[in-house]
């Protein structure tokens, strides 16, 4: 086995003089496998360390508090005795995002359907990335309009609904005072969630087999029963994912939040008046003025939140793996 | 430079699934083997066990012995790279690297190996297996623009030039011709007859004439039933298997009866 | 609204179904019903005094939404007009959606454009009252280049490797439980909030290791954010290129770690920046993770690892919450900054994506 005489003279190192032995796994193979490994790795690691240290920072503020953490409504943790709860986080966490969810949900699967069965396919497009668009505006600008500039038009929904429908108690406002509620902060959340919806559900829709679409039209439907036969049966899972995921940025978001509520740490079921407070908004707000015990509070409150966003997400991901095994697509 | 290659007793699976069974063959030096049989029975699985590409699908592994000139393909300290530089392969559709020239994707094969060559020395290579390959006057004037913009023939002779480009020993094409109009068809199959001289050439071919035409000794592969692994029913001359096979199944397929 | 010509798709199945003889609402019906609801819903305005563009519209658009249903109901029966209830309303989410991105992206301009000018971005806040005009973000926005650049140096590459380990590596080693969960928490990860991120940096590295509250903390929280972000788009990228090149590939007897640099990346770059940059836009705004982990500056701090760095969000945070006219001011012109910067970005991608996208053998 040497080099060998090609036709045109030159020699080569032929093939047969390195032979098919060496060994089975390359020094290069196995510094890259290495590597990539060693970066999934990071993500685990990542993920278990903040689980880890918002355990162990929260643990000193929890010793200390002298309240019940899940049912106290006040923020005094620097104070001796210590004294806080999250009460008040959880009610305008949840109302707000309740608030975002019932608006956003509908009208971000009507700009899906809008988008992906009923503008014109140029216009899809354009429509598409127009909404992506919004998805990249920063929370904190969301915030500055929504304070600056949704508030005042929001004012004669508030007196509105005070009005008309003030006899349902979320409804009614005893203040006159419209601004920095959670009715107004919900309704920013909406707007921000909303591309995240609509592009999940565009995604699913779009997946709808022509089959079924042709299927319902043959039959005689209008469009609106083809959406109700073919569209919305197939694309549920996806949908409520969608919802779900939407939920969890709604639950998280800080800065549009903490900008827009004036923080209070009370209970106050009338969404249309000043007050209210969240998670993150309060930990954004909280933060700078905070002692050793008032920061522990904070992590405390922050491992509340990172838990209840956690299983949000991980109910939406469990729903689409579902839907991805009955689909039978990989 | 052309080695010879013994097959016994192979059993090929893609996980739990036996996709060929008791395969026992051999092939000899500087000839034109041809892999023939009805859709599914594993010729390209046959192919791609030869070079140890099978194992690139996840799950899939063999049992038996490859002997490339008496040394074990699967032996415990055999590098599946060196096989794959030892045995090339080209494949049923042309696939040239879309972000390489011509001329890149011809000496590709030897840039890559982790070992430095001069320029001017990759150039001659790459002249060399584009006359190998009969498309060197046709891209002489444009080897450094992009190899996808060649027609699917000359993409499929440049693919069989990068293919000979590292100097391989064995030659293995999958259905190198099916995605080719006859005029391109043509003209691989002459260059398959000017590689046999310095090639050991294997062929998965559905053309029987093409088989008939290039090859000079043919094996017949056939499912042994619906879901069961395919075998290979028989091996001989070409001549002999189109002109006077011992099995039945094999005259029935080569008369067109069925497949 | 304009539903008519959008509608001929199905009309022809619906007729064969009505026996081709059904009753429909003329063309100039939609149009029709439109001018005459927006009509009366001016003259309901003056009577009642509702107030305002928005109210005439909504109310305009109840009339337009009752009536055609009306109409349709009496003459085309009950299918067409839950129909046309569905379309209108369908169109209508779209509006709504659409004014507020319109009206934001206006506000934005508008507002900060009256500051924004060359002295604006080059000057910091230095010695500068939030009472008095003047000023500028030159600090923050080198802030935000330097945590944002260090972010996506570190992030970028963390992320390529982990999909790369994903898609090339994981699924024929012996490794794929470890490659499920990596990518089961990857999804995970995308939902943690960025205030949640932000807590977990400060408490690791400022509490427990020492780091000082600084630029370089902020490039961690941050990292951490687009990390699954930039995964999960490269991961999409690798899974596009087609298998018959890694196959091409290994047939010339190429190792597969030279498969991957140099066949794979190659022909799925164009869509690995894409996401990439996506990524980086999308964190290039995060203003909570900040206020956890940096101190705001008023001044030049070009060193992200010692002392206050400022970056715009916090600027912006800053000048808005100083609550002057002045700084407010400041911080929409900020706000301008920060959106031109994130929508340079973006469309970049999206360009990117657009004209070199993986390419298809
Ligand atoms: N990647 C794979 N995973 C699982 N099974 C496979 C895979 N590739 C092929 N098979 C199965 O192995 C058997 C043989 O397939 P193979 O591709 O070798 O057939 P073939 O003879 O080349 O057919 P054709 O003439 O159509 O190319 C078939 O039953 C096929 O379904
Ligand atoms: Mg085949």
């Amino acid at each position: 086995m040497s080099t060998t005489l090609e036709p045109t003279g030159t020699p080569v190192p032929s093939s047969a003089a390195r032979g098919i032995t060496g060994a089975s796994v390359r020094p290069g193979d196995r510094v890259f496998l290495g590597l990539s490994r060693g970066a999934g790795l990071l993500i685990l690691l990542t993920m278990a360390s903040i689980a880890i240290f918002l355990v162990v920072k929260a643990i000193p503020a929890l010793q200390a508090n002298t309240a019940n953490f899940l049912t106290s409504t006040a923020w005094f943790p620097d104070q001796s005795p210590a004294v806080f709860g999250i009460a008040a986080l959880v009610f305008g966490t949840v109302m707000t995002s309740i608030v975002a969810m019932v608006l956003a949900v509908p009208v971000g699967i009507g700009i899906a359907l809008f988008i992906a069965h009923y503008a014109p396919r140029r216009l899809a497009t354009a429509l598409g990335f127009v909404t992506d668009l919004l998805a990249a505006v920063p929370s904190i600008i969301f915030g500055m309009w929504g304070l600056q500039f949704l508030t005042p038009h929001m004012e004669g929904l508030g007196e509105w609904l005070n009005t008309y429908l003030g006899f349902i108690p979320i409804f009614t406002n005893t203040l006159g005072l419209y601004s920095k509620s959670i009715l107004i902060a919900g309704v920013v959340l909406a707007i921000m969630i909303l591309p995240t919806i609509s592009a999940i559900t565009r995604e699913v829709f779009v997946q709808v087999p022509r089959d079924h679409i042709e299927a319902a039209l043959a039959l005689g439907a209008t469009r609106w029963e083809m959406v109700r036969l073919s569209i919305f049966p197939f694309a549920k899972p996806g949908m409520i994912s969608a919802a779900m995921l939407g939920l969890g940025r709604a639950l998280g978001e800080t800065i549009a939040v903490a900008l827009i509520l004036s923080a209070s740490y009370d209970i106050n079921r009338h969404i249309t008046e000043p007050g209210g407070n969240t998670f993150a908004a309060n930990i954004a707000l909280r933060w700078n003025e905070a002692g050793p015990i008032g920061l522990s509070a904070l992590v405390a409150s922050g491992l509340v939140l990172f838990v209840i966003t956690l299983v949000v997400n991980m109910g939406a991901r469990a729903v689409i793996a579902r839907r991805a095994e009955f689909s039978g697509a990989n | 430079m052309a080695k010879r290659i013994d097959v016994t007793d192979l059993d090929i699976y893609y996980g739990s699934f036996k996709a060929v069974e008791g395969a026992t063959l051999s092939i000899e030096p500087r000839s034109v083997t041809a892999f023939i049989g009805p859709s599914g029975c594993g010729k390209s699985t046959m192919l791609r066990a030869l070079n140890r590409m099978h194992e690139v699908i996840p799950g899939a592994y063999v049992e038996g012995k490859v002997l490339l000139d008496g040394e074990d393909l699967y032996g415990a300290n055999v590098d599946p790279v060196n096989v794959r530089r030892t045995i090339g392969m080209v494949f049923q559709r042309p696939n040239p690297f879309p972000t390489m020239s011509i001329r890149d994707n011809v000496v590709a094969g030897l840039r890559l190996d982790g070992t430095r060559r001069k320029k001017a020395e990759l150039d001659e290579i790459a002249e060399r297996s584009l006359r190998g390959a009969n498309l060197w006057d046709e891209v002489k004037d444009r080897l450094h623009r992009p190899g996808s913009g060649l027609s699917g023939g000359q993409q499929q002779r440049l693919c069989i030039a990068r293919a000979i480009a590292v100097e391989p020993q064995v030659l293995l094409m999958d259905e190198p011709c099916s995605a080719l109009d006859p005029i391109s068809t043509l003209a691989i199959e002459d260059l398959i007859e000017q590689l046999k001289e310095r090639f050991t050439i294997v062929i998965v071919t559905h053309n029987m004439q093409q088989a008939a035409r290039v090859s000079d000794t043919t094996g017949f592969f056939n499912l042994s039933g619906i879901g069961k692994p395919g075998k290979l029913v028989e091996m001989a001359e070409t001549d002999v298997i189109f002109s006077n096979p011992t099995q039945q199944a094999t005259e029935d397929y080569i008369s067109g009866r069925f497949g | 609204m304009s539903g008519i010509t959008s509608f001929e798709g199905d009309q022809s199945t619906a007729l064969l179904r009505m026996a081709l003889s059904g009753r429909r609402l003329p063309r100039w019906g939609v149009p029709a019903a439109a001018v005459v609801a927006l009509a009366a819903a001016i003259g309901l305005n003056a009577v009642t005094g509702i107030d305002g563009v928005a109210g005439t519209l909504v109310v305009a658009i109840l009339l337009f939404v009752a009536g055609q249903t009306g109409w349709s109901f009496s003459v085309e029966g009950r299918r067409h007009a839950l129909d046309r209830l569905a379309t209108t309303a369908i169109y209508a989410t779209f509006a709504l959606a659409l004014a507020p991105l319109i009206g934001l992206l206006a506000t934005v301009v508008v507002k900060g454009s009256q500051v924004l000018s060359s002295s604006f971005l080059t000057t910091s806040m230095r010695s500068v009252s939030p009472r008095s005009e003047g000023g500028g973000l030159y600090h923050a926005l080198l802030g935000t280049l330097e945590q944002v650049g260090i972010a996506a140096l570190i992030g970028v590459p963390l992320g390529i490797l982990t999909a790369i380990y994903l898609v090339e590596y994981a699924p024929s080693g012996s490794s794929r439980h470890l490659a499920r969960v990596v990518s089961f928490f990857v999804d995970v990860m995308t939902g943690v909030p960025s205030v949640v991120v932000g807590l977990f940096v400060y408490t690791a590295f400022v509490l427990t290791l020492g780091m000082q509250r600084s630029g370089f903390a902020a490039s961690i929280a941050l990292t951490i954010l687009m990390l699954p972000v930039v995964v999960r788009s490269t991961e999409e990228m690798l899974r596009i290129v087609p298998r018959s090149l890694r196959e091409a590939s290994y047939a010339l007897g190429i190792p597969k770690w030279r498969t991957i640099l140099k066949i794979v990346m190659p022909t799925a770059i164009a869509g690995i920046i894409t996401g990439a940059m996506l990524a980086i836009a999308r964190v290039a705004g995060e203003t909570a993770p900040l206020l956890l982990t940096t101190f705001l500056s008023q001044s030049i701090n070009p060193d992200p690892f010692t002392g206050p760095q400022s970056a715009l969000p916090t600027f912006i945070w800053d000048q808005f919450s100083s609550g002057t006219d002045a700084s407010v001011n400041r911080a929409w012109g900020g706000a301008l900054v920060l959106i031109i910067l994130v929508m340079v970005l973006y469309a970049v991608a999206k360009i990117i994506a657009r004209f070199a996208g993986v390419k298809k053998l």
